[in-house]
């Protein structure tokens, strides 16, 4: 590589220092990150999902993986045929071309409506997160299942996704002690987020509701139920349409195209 | 010889961390799903040379390898970190390839240096496919570990060469490390950009296919205000902090984001090293440019293909083994008794 480009890649991470967004960083020696915040926001996020879709459609050869997470496109590539500089250059090419925080959402996406049961047995910290929220636990069951949020990200286990943004209200931290064990397929809350368990694991976020839809399934044509970027709803059904949803492949979930 | 010939490897008895590993599982990280694959690539591609083919799956053993019998004539290899290794009660080195008869019994047992050992086969091992790849990552759910009882599937071998060796570096034993620097190496102070340059680090007890703790001497490491930076993506290699100072070095099996900050990134090429370093190795981490670590890279890929040329007869004494010379040496593997099923 030359040296100019690896004062570039200096250039780049003084830049981390000021907080100059988007922001481009180099991901170990195989790896570049382009970066639309330093926290969680929409805005940021619908840019990460958008710059990743302009990726897609540029297929650079010696890319070899794309993807996005919560506020960053990152892109994976072969640095013996793909040299950092030109890499550099095309993104930044890509970057000044537009304002991305102003990016529609890519095509392609789905929203899927994954029916859950609120509360009682099967999700016991409905009422500690209502409280928390300023709300009682119907108010909390009308909010959380009629809002609309999106897969910001996937992560933690595979196919586990983080979504988001709901209300203001539902700006609720962790809890301080974490719960030991939430089931599979649970429905979790803090900070405006939802997170679904695709496995039993502890977490330090509330339990508020409980779905029965398999996040992964081997052999399926598409492996994974959500891709970031798709839609989510969580209908309320009862505890006994709930018991006959778990016989179901699907666990009650459907989907369909957005435009 | 007895019994009718299938093409699998016999499992009698598998230590606790013996899974089959290939080159991993690339594609997914939008998804959640880290790439895992072998923790030593490198002997995957130092067993793919002795036994003249390309890299294929094979057994993992952390710590321990295990009992297993050939189910047809095999052809075997041996890499990664020594194993104290033995065919039906004669003992047998370390990287290197064997024959391994129908009937024949391979002992493979504790290591003798490194993590993990690794046994290939020729035609390679091949169960069941999970998304584009047979690599077990307990992490995610995919697959199992290697149990007593199983019978795992062996591809077509091509035949080839046995009794070769293939000489290797010592990676076995910690030492230096080249890092880059990563998404938040300058969020550290420099103090500690420059201590993780001269400190010694000992690799804690505490590591899994996921990554290695690794001890500094002196005064821990962290980010002033607080540890929690925005989830960004992990690159194996990546030089994690957590809430304890020490940091780890995540691997195979790494979460595709986290959310703590990360000290520094260490090379591909030296991944193998960490990966081998057992429980107490001293371990020492170098800052590199980008161009240096670039450089690294091809030298890395050169040796890599360069590999098969390094392969080289294992003189023994025909006493070792009464086999061997009845055995073919070379080719004459895929005949017509391997298509029985």
């Amino acid at each position: 590589m030359p040296v100019a480009a690896a004062r570039d890649c200096a250039n780049v991470r003084r830049m981390t220092d000021t907080y100059s967004y988007p922001l481009l960083r180099t991901a170990g020696i195989d790896g570049m990150l382009v970066s639309f915040g330093d926290r969680l926001g929409e805005a940021a996020n619908r840019a990460a999902l958008a710059f990743r879709a302009a990726l897609e459609r540029e297929s650079w050869d010696g890319v070899e993986e794309i993807s996005s997470s919560l506020v960053s496109a990152y892109l994976r590539f072969d640095p013996l045929a793909l040299s950092h500089a030109t890499l550099e250059a095309r993104l930044r090419g890509l970057i000044a071309s537009r304002d991305w925080l102003r990016a529609e959402l890519p095509h392609g996406r789905r929203l899927h409506r994954i029916p859950t049961v609120y509360g009682g047995s099967l999700a016991p910290q409905l009422g500690e997160a209502a409280q928390a929220a300023g709300m009682s636990e119907a108010e909390a069951v009308a909010s959380l299942s009629a809002a609309r949020v999106r897969v910001t990200a996937l992560g933690f286990a595979p196919g586990q996704p983080y979504l988001g943004e709901l209300p203001e209200a539902w700006n609720i931290p962790r809890q301080q002690a974490l719960t030991p064990r939430v089931p599979q397929g649970a429905l979790v809350l803090a900070i405006r987020q939802f997170v679904i368990f695709s496995v039993t694991a502890p977490t330090g976020w509330r339990h508020v509701g409980q779905t029965a839809a398999p996040l992964f399934r081997l052999g399926a044509e598409r492996p994974f139920l959500l891709a970031p970027g798709d839609e989510v709803e969580f209908p309320q059904v009862s505890e006994e349409v709930f018991a006959k949803m778990c016989d179901d492949p699907e666990g009650g979930a459907t989907w369909e195209a957005l435009p | 010889m007895t019994g009718t010939a299938h093409r699998e490897l016999i499992v009698h008895r598998a230590g606790p961390a013996v899974t089959v590993q290939d080159g991993g599982r690339p594609g997914w990280i939008a998804y959640g799903l880290s790439r895992g694959g072998a923790m030593d690539r490198l002997a995957l591609a130092e067993a793919a040379a002795l036994l003249g083919q390309g890299e294929s799956a094979a057994l993992e053993m952390g710590g321990i390898g295990g009992r297993f019998e050939a189910g047809c004539d095999l052809r075997i290899a041996l890499t990664g970190a020594p194993m104290r290794a033995s065919i039906d009660g004669a003992p047998v080195p370390w990287h290197a390839c064997h024959a391994l008869p129908q009937g024949a019994v391979l002992e493979i047992g504790p290591l003798q240096a490194g993590a993990y050992g690794y046994l290939s086969v020729g035609g390679g091992l091949v169960p069941e496919e999970l998304l584009g790849a047979v690599s077990a990552h307990l992490t995610a759910g995919l697959g199992r570990a290697v149990e007593a009882g199983d019978r795992i599937p062996v591809g077509e071998d091509r035949g080839g060469a046995v009794a070769r060796k293939l000489p290797v570096e010592d990676r076995f034993s910690g030492g230096a490390l080249r890092v880059v620097e990563s998404l938040q190496t300058r969020l550290f102070p420099e103090e500690q950009r420059a201590r993780l340059e001269t400190a010694r680090f000992t690799r804690d007890a505490r590591a899994n296919r996921m990554g290695v703790k690794v001890v500094p001497e002196g005064a821990p490491f962290g980010v002033e205000g607080g540890l929690s930076v925005v989830s960004e993506i992990i690159t194996p290699g990546d030089i994690q902090v957590t809430g304890d100072g020490a940091p780890f070095v995540l691997l195979a099996e790494c979460q595709t984001t986290g959310g703590y900050p990360r000290l520094a990134t260490v090379i591909p090429a030296d991944l193998p090293r960490i990966a081998q370093a057992p429980a107490g190795a001293e371990l020492r981490f170098g800052f590199v440019s980008m161009e240096e670590a670039l450089a690294a890279e091809a030298a890395y890929r050169a040796s890599l293909k360069d590999l098969p040329r390094r392969v080289e007869p294992l003189v023994r004494h025909p006493g070792d083994v009464p086999d061997l010379l009845g055995y073919k040496l070379v080719s004459g593997f895929s005949n017509g008794e391997h298509h029985d099923h």
